[in-house]
């Protein structure tokens, strides 16, 4: 045996390692979100929706760049978390956002909701709704602003003809029996939000694809069922206490992608089971009341900001140690 | 069959167990023998020879009468050349004799027994510490101490652990199918000296037919209202001490605490065979079965070795590397530790080698990226700990917080290392506020005990003054 065989390198253990990183796993979501992402393509067209998605993903990875540059931060471009949340942004703009106004909301949600906060794992609230929060305030008309699915079909140019209020807009200015009228019946209602032809943002219309990209990140074991499941049947539940229909409350508005996608945010999310159990059942709670008391339809994206803010206390819910048991005398 | 495991907590690695189906082979006795003086968890031996001295295989060549250790025996026949500190796995130097293989093969007289009848525990006991027993699982723990819990505890089950949940290694499993025997006779010698009513042998569901095999044995010798197999789900960390006696009794030994504090004793397969060996057949521990194994070498194995066998001369041995080597660990792939030269030799503890070439560097990155927050670590900590939180108070240097999150509990497993997606080093991190924390609370003891004598002797001044008056 020659000398020049061994060069020896000393590590500390486990010298193996699973073989995923975190590019993978933003790739993973990513992967997850094209179905929804076709979807609104689908509906709201190849045209300026998809002018919409692409300049939200492009300002983000700038936003990333620039950020990284100014604070002096090694490149976090390859991790590919700037793109996921330039593609969730452009999912929660309504189809017909201005570029310009995609852009600030880009900005807004790499440097307010990300880079000052230490970048990526160190964000406490989800980067994409702080953006959309900031659009939302400041140009409350772009926002609301919902383009009919198919609306290049009717036409007609007029503004009039071409948007239409969501379904929850509805509920809140008129009635919920007004809406199942529009929609001739209950059945029809639930269908077409599942299947997702209905106004609203991008990528929010289509339960159904969203459930195929959620339960692909399950089964990936991206995300963990806690904070989806206990959001949704949350809502499910206060929605029926507060005499609104539950299953038009879960399969309306954004909640499939909030649950999904959004809430299950790594860094503005609990680590603790049990914390993610209450966070995810906080939300729900939280999204039911800013639909039936807030003048805003919609409570998804304020609850979750909401919840992100408790999630330290959240956190304190502490996993029982091995051996540590809660009796008199015994180890503090 | 019902499978037995441990919750929450563990994951799933990849196991890499290449070495399964070959049989153990004897490696020829090295040239050169170091056996260190200290190959366990307790006091250091003394020497028991001088240079010059010729030693015959399995002479006692250190020894100690602190109760806590085990002797060392010369495995290997020829002349005391030298006594020295020498480098060993753990990184440390320890005193060491270092022999020159004769190639005589000269046997000490070893005394034969045939059955255990007339055999009180206590001598059972001491022949175990005579032979120089510890645990073969790789924590090195002299058995004698084990068997000796004190009068107040009751012992009702031994735990045989089969379970090797280690990548790699597979010298368990060898043992369990080649001697299956051996491992029967070592529980039961156990239960005899323990006054223990059950016997059970742990084996993880990817190693099946040795706990077929061991269950057939169990059943031609009618021991079974005695001795059970169970079969444990294959998770990462299952043979961990801790986790084993969740999974199989379902109790949690207490924080601090020892198994023999639940009733129990939990043993590797490979020590109850050694026991067998020493009390039957009178054999100190001069040789293990080792796993020989990895990337970076030409023929993986299993193999026994003598004690004292340097890395150098395995290699050799078994036909040489075929690519360069980059890291060299002692135990495996999760736990074990990486050498800085191939100078260092086969302990009692070890239970493999494995030699990995230029990919470990890769398979185990120094760079780190940022904390993502996925929550990985806490799903995967089998004692229900907060690595990421741990992490974080280590790396502020804020040893409280520490304390306060159970950073002494952690088993140092290295499961939360593992499924990081940005490979942070957060086992490494643990293990160092651990070490940090247990080093302030010797400071802190020696504080208050210099402080009560200190106040017991102007106390006692006190009342010499006052006696005077």
């Amino acid at each position: 045996m020659t000398e020049d065989m061994v060069d020896l390198v000393v590590t500390s253990a486990p010298h193996v390692r699973k073989k995923i990183k975190t590019s993978q796993i933003m790739r993973d979501v990513l992967i997850a979100l094209v179905p929804a992402t076709v979807g609104g393509l689908y509906f709201f067209g190849t045209g300026h929706t998809l002018g919409v998605i692409i300049v939200a993903v492009l300002s983000t990875i700038l936003a990333e760049y620039l950020g990284n540059l100014i604070f002096r931060k090694k490149s976090t471009l390859w991790d590919f978390s700037s793109g996921v949340t330039g593609l969730l942004l452009a999912l929660v703009l309504p189809p017909g956002s201005p570029y310009w106004m995609v852009v600030v909301g880009a900005f807004s949600a790499i440097f307010i909701g990300k880079i000052i906060f230490g970048g990526i794992g160190s964000n406490p609230f989800n980067p994409a709704l702080v953006g959309r929060a900031v659009l939302m305030v400041s140009w409350p008309t772009f926002m609301t602003m919902w383009l009919k699915p198919f609306y290049w079909k009717i036409g007609s140019q007029s503004l009039d003809a071409i948007t239409s209020a969501t379904p929850l807009n509805i509920v809140k200015l008129q009635s919920y029996s007004a809406l199942i009228q529009q929609f001739g019946s209950k059945i029809a209602l639930y269908k077409v939000l599942f299947i997702g032809n209905v106004g609203g943002c991008i990528g929010e219309t289509s339960a159904l694809l969203l459930l195929i990209g959620g339960i692909y990140l399950l089964v990936k074991k991206v995300i963990d069922w806690r904070i989806p499941f206990t959001y949704i049947i949350s809502v499910f539940v206060f929605s029926f206490i507060f005499g609104r229909d539950p299953l038009f409350s879960i399969l309306a508005g954004g909640l499939f992608l909030g649950a999904f996608f959004m809430a299950t945010d790594y860094s503005s999310s609990p680590v603790m089971p049990k914390g993610k159990i209450i966070f995810g059942i906080f939300v729900g709670f939280l999204t039911v009341i800013i639909r039936q008391f807030s003048p805003y339809p919609e409570g998804v994206m304020f609850s979750i900001l909401l919840g992100n803010a408790f999630v330290p206390y959240f956190d304190k819910l502490r996993p029982h140690v091995y051996g540590v048991f809660a009796k008199r005398g015994g180890k503090a | 069959m019902k499978l037995f495991t441990y919750s929450p907590g563990g994951t799933e690695i990849e196991e890499e167990k290449w070495t399964k189906d070959k049989p153990f082979v004897k490696l020829p006795p090295p040239s050169i023998a170091v056996i260190p003086l200290s190959q366990h968890t307790g006091a250091p031996n003394v020497p028991a020879v001088k240079i010059g001295d010729h030693v015959k295989i399995g002479m006692v060549i250190g020894s100690t009468s602190a109760p806590v250790s085990a002797p060392v025996h010369a495995s290997v026949s020829g002349d005391v050349i030298a006594i020295e500190d020498r480098l060993c796995p753990a990184g440390n130097k320890i005193q060491s004799i270092i022999i020159k293989n004769d190639f005589k093969e000269e046997e000490a007289e070893f005394e034969h027994v045939d059955s255990i009848e007339n055999f009180t525990p206590e001598e059972l006991i001491k022949k175990i510490r005579d032979a120089g027993i510890v645990g073969l699982g790789g924590a090195a723990f002299p058995t004698s101490i084990k068997l000796s819990p004190p009068k107040n505890k009751v012992i009702e089950t031994v735990i045989g652990n089969g379970a090797e949940c280690e990548a790699y290694l597979t010298t368990d499993y060898r043992v369990m199918i080649e001697s299956p025997d051996e491992i029967i006779n070592g529980i039961l010698i156990e239960l005899k000296i323990l006054n223990a009513k059950r016997g059970i042998i742990a084996v993880e569901d990817n190693k099946i037919d040795a706990a077929d095999l061991l269950a057939k044995k169990i059943a031609e010798r009618n021991l079974e209202d005695k001795i059970e197999v169970v079969l444990l789900k294959t998770k990462y960390p299952q043979g961990g001490e801790k986790q084993l006696i969740k999974a199989v009794l379902g109790r949690e030994v207490p924080s601090g605490g020892l198994p023999l504090d639940v009733g129990t004793v939990v043993q590797n397969v490979g020590t109850l065979k050694a026991i067998s060996e020493a009390i039957f057949y009178g054999k100190p521990l001069i040789e293990r079965g080792i796993t020989i194994s990895g990337t970076a070498i030409k023929n993986p194995g299993n193999y026994i070795v003598r004690i004292g066998t340097q890395v150098s001369e395995i290699i050799d041995k078994v036909g040489g590397l075929n690519k360069k080597l980059r890291k060299l660990v002692f135990g495996g792939p999760m736990t074990g530790v990486a050498q800085s030269s191939l100078e260092v030799p086969v302990l009692k503890g070890t239970s493999g080698i494995l030699f990995f070439g230029e990919e470990s560097l890769e398979m185990a990155p120094e760079e780190e990226s940022p904390c993502i927050r996925c929550a990985s670590c806490v799903d995967s900590c089998p004692i229900g700990l907060l690595p990421v939180f741990l992490d974080h108070a280590y790396r502020r240097n804020d040893m409280k917080l520490a304390e306060s999150l159970y950073a002494v509990d952690c088993i140092e497993c290295g499961a939360c290392s593992f499924v990081c997606p940005a490979k942070r080093h957060l086992t490494e991190n643990i293990k160092k506020a651990k070490q940090s924390i247990l080093k302030q609370r010797k400071i802190e003891a020696a504080k208050q005990a210099a402080f009560e004598k200190l106040k017991q002797k102007r106390l006692q001044e006190a009342k010499e003054k006052e006696a005077k008056k």
